[in-house]
């Protein structure tokens, strides 16, 4: 059963993240790439780390891709399409891409990883208490240092979008 | 971890996703296209930390600490990177990459 549901998933998440990156109107291109945000979190959902899966939907399905639908809606108009990529640049691109995809593939499929066997449930408590931890292996500063960001990135974003018109 | 799935079917995943993204990002030629890609690359290294942590190392957290730090990473840098974008679009009306010269000479 898990099988099957993982291989669905896969075949949704592969399928629309091709779809996401070579669709030419840009408001489907984000659609698809919201199919592959919930099926990457349903895969952290399958396993067992449901914390995760929740701020995956929370975070890139309910921010992130309102931002992008915002900034499509606010610089395009709605029925445009994109500009053809020359065909030559899309062949050296996926010659790259397949050449390392190969490598990459081929290093991960021969390494032998040492599987742990056992089952764990990862809680909410266990994340709070190692991210508030200041003992050894804890992440207190990593935590502070993200919150800091965020309120960077938030006065930032502010004064960015503002802006002044140079050309006047 | 997942029943009857083992760690190579779920990394052979993600290295498709993460690779269908760097695909995306040589050859997207809209700002808001590339910024997607992007985010196909951190999803799929954040999923890469979370299964080598279940499947490895099931007693320890620091992959799925890790993958919430990402998280929060890819949210900033998209808000900022959007906020550039617009501003961007206030100074020369477009977002396409050959007309984003601004600062070119």
């Amino acid at each position: 059963m898990e099988r099957i549901v993982f291989y669905i998933l896969a075949l949704i998440i592969i399928i629309f993240a091709v779809a996401s990156v070579s669709s030419r109107k840009i408001l489907r291109a984000v659609i698809y790439l919201l199919f592959v945000l919930i099926g990457i979190s349903g895969i952290y959902f399958m396993i067992d780390y449901s914390f995760l899966g929740a701020i995956q939907l929370a975070v890139y399905g309910g921010g992130v891709i309102v931002l992008f639908i915002f900034s499509v809606l606010l610089v395009h108009h709605v029925e445009l399409e994109l500009e053809v990529t020359p065909l030559r640049k899309k062949l050296i691109a996926g010659a790259v891409v397949l050449t390392g995809l190969g490598i990459s593939l081929w290093a991960i499929l021969t390494f032998p990883f040492q599987t742990a066997g056992t089952d764990r449930t990862i809680e909410v408590s266990d994340i709070g208490h190692r991210l508030l931890s200041v003992d050894a292996g804890g992440f207190i500063l990593p935590f502070e240092v993200i919150s800091v960001l965020l309120f960077a990135v938030m006065i930032g974003a502010i004064v960015i979008a503002k802006g002044k018109k140079l050309n006047k | 971890m997942i029943e009857g799935i083992s760690i190579y079917e779920i990394l052979t995943l993600s290295t498709i996703v993460f690779f269908i993204g760097v695909y995306g990002f040589f050859t997207r030629e809209n700002l808001i296209t590339i910024l997607m890609s992007i985010e196909l690359i951190l999803n799929a290294s954040a999923l890469n930390f979370v299964v080598i942590n279940t499947y490895l190392y099931p007693d320890f957290l620091q992959g799925a600490v890790f993958a919430i730090f990402i998280i929060a990473m890819a949210a900033a840098e998209t808000a900022l990177a959007i906020a550039i974008i617009i501003n961007l679009y206030k100074l020369v009306n477009s977002v396409e990459v050959k007309d984003t010269d601004t600062l070119k000479y």
